[in-house]
């Protein structure tokens, strides 16, 4: 009888009508299910900006910035800040910091004279348990007003295979749909290379909002100023350059003692592009001191430290929070990516140099 | 449960009413965090956003599973209608216990996979829950790959339940989907606890059929 009902129920229209409604729900479920988690649709997700990872990329390196190395030190807040955010750091006396300089090449092997773009990187957690992490470059801006922009540039700017450069015709319509991008070709061709890590000024680049004890909101953006003069290297002197020459200068200068940067703030006034980091703001705006970083070591990424830590620029304290940059919202999941995926090869055994075990040994393990 | 009780009584016809309002509100919630959860994975504007509210809105939910797994094991719960096979009723049972099951192991491996990758457990801002595992590669690639083949499996299971749940409301109308909402449609039970209610029974089949 039981299963009689079935069948005498499923040989009657309606109810056939009704469990092709049921499917249909399922199936719109399933479906945005699926194009949630980018499985169609072919949108661009922050998976995307990882796409061009090669398999053969070194396991457990960083997808991006893949060379650097981890430094310690304290972060002395000049309370200067304190009136603008109620963030804990600016107010603290000694504030340990974790944090990494890095090549902005994605190759971990890159010589150090093979890119102009150094980082600094800084996780700097305070005495009521909040972090602040942050991931700063020397550059002054972004090339584009949004994380699409990025992707185009990179395709734009791919070397074709036939001439082993851009395609100019790539590049133009690159910079006709992203019009801002002619500045940072125009900053990349002309602006000094840094010779030192030590030197360089470290650029937020994001727009961030510091939020005070009555709540009121203040637009900011911060660099890391060093106190070490700006250095940078003739076209000669750079191409003859040592393969780790930014590297070993940074741990020359530190065995002499440590090395500084002022944290500067920035305020935005009204009307000020908060939301576009391809734009600075002009020259005359506010800025204060809210500290000062000392590094005082560094120490090789293979030994943990900064190696695991994703210095992912939106985990940032209480009394300050994300401004409505685009380029800000999408470097959270794209760096999210880029540390789940090293960290699985470093947590499930799969990493070799990366994490200081010979490269040899492994493969031939394998 | 039942059979801590002195006397025997007929099992209820619905689920309790905190059962009720805790299935629905949950369902909505946790409907809501699967799509925020997958979206963060690949928005490339919403994630801050998302992830605010991925971490209180888990930890609600695993607050809510314990009260409802308390309130679940201590009241007597609806029999399946008479309808159904025994094989289909253990088959049901043992989906409902995996879904209570998922409700409790989403919410922790959640927990435990910011706890192992050293990152703030952020409720509101400066409101953190304290880490349940210690900072390591190991673990915090485990709970991530758990937390995700769990909550893609949980999905499914979830697509399956309300499947089925609908074919009880729609097509058999036997009082199973009833069970968990206000209306008074009266259940046909798998087994008769009192003899004078096989009749009754029997006439309520009749006349759901009639519909």
């Amino acid at each position: 009888m039981k299963k009689n009902s079935l069948v005498t129920y499923l040989k009657r229209k309606r109810v056939l009508l009704i469990v092709i409604g049921i499917a249909l729900i399922s199936a719109t479920l399933v479906l945005a299910f699926a194009y949630t988690a980018g499985l169609f649709g072919g949108r661009i997700t922050t998976q995307t900006f990882l796409q061009d990872t090669p398999k053969t990329y070194p396991a457990g390196y960083r997808r991006a910035h893949g060379k650097g190395i981890c430094f310690e030190g304290t972060f002395r807040a000049s309370g200067q800040a304190v009136p603008y955010s109620i963030a804990r750091v600016f107010a603290q006396q000694n504030v340990p910091v974790i944090g990494r300089f890095s090549l902005g090449s994605p190759d971990p092997y890159a010589p150090d004279n093979s890119t102009r773009t150094v980082s600094m990187a800084a996780m700097l957690t305070a005495d009521d348990g909040e972090q602040w992490r942050m991931k700063l470059n020397n550059e002054p801006f972004f090339a584009t007003r949004d994380a699409e922009g990025f992707l185009k540039q990179m395709e734009a700017y791919k070397p074709t295979s036939a001439t082993g450069i851009p395609d100019p015709a790539r590049v133009a319509a690159f910079l006709k749909e992203y019009p801002e991008a002619q500045k940072y070709v125009e900053w990349d061709a002309t602006a000094p290379w840094t010779r030192s890590f030590a030197g360089a000024q470290y650029n937020v680049i994001n727009s961030f909002i510091l939020i005070d004890a009555n709540g009121k909101k203040q637009a900011v953006r911060w660099s890391m100023v060093p106190h070490a003069p700006f250095t940078s290297w003739s076209v000669s002197q750079r191409e003859e350059a040592s393969h780790d020459f930014l590297f070993e200068d940074l741990k020359k200068r530190l065995e002499k003692g440590s090395l500084y940067w002022d944290l500067v703030l920035t305020l935005a006034e009204p009307g000020d592009p908060v939301n576009d980091p391809s734009q600075v703001w002009p020259e005359n705006r506010r800025q204060i001191v809210a500290g000062t970083l000392e590094v005082s070591h560094v120490f090789d990424q293979t030994k943990g430290g900064c190696r695991d830590v994703n210095f992912d620029p939106t985990r940032v304290p209480k009394g300050i929070t994300l401004s409505d940059d685009p380029v800000l919202a999408a470097r959270a999941g794209i760096y999210s990516h880029s540390h789940s995926d090293r960290v699985h090869e470093i947590g499930y055994g799969k990493a070799t140099d990366a994490v200081g075990k010979p490269q040899k040994e492994t493969s031939r393990n394998k | 449960m039942a059979k801590n009780k002195n006397i025997p009584s007929a099992p209820p016809t619905h689920f309790n009413v905190t059962a009720r309002i805790l299935h629905w509100l949950m369902a909505s919630m946790i409907l809501t965090m699967i799509f925020v959860g997958v979206g963060m994975m690949t928005s490339l504007t919403w994630r801050p956003w998302l992830l605010n509210l991925h971490i209180p809105l888990g930890t609600a939910i695993l607050l809510l599973v314990i009260i409802r797994l308390i309130n679940r094991l201590s009241f007597s719960v609806p029999k399946m209608p008479a309808s159904v096979s025994g094989f289909q009723s253990k088959a049901a049972a043992g989906l409902h216990w995996l879904l209570y099951g998922m409700m409790v192991a989403l919410p922790l491996t959640g927990w435990a996979q910011l706890s192992a990758g050293g990152f703030l457990i952020k409720i509101v801002p400066g409101v953190n829950l304290p880490p349940i595992l210690p900072e390591n590669p190991f673990l915090f690639a485990l709970m991530h790959d758990a937390h995700k083949v769990m909550a893609w499996t949980f999905f499914l299971m979830i697509i399956g339940h309300l499947s089925a749940a609908l074919l009880h409301a729609w097509v058999y109308r036997d009082g199973l989907f009833s069970s968990i909402t206000w209306t008074r449609k009266t259940i046909t039970r798998s087994e008769n606890l009192l003899p004078g209610e096989q009749s009754n029974d029997k006439n309520n089949v009749g006349n759901e059929r009639v519909m």
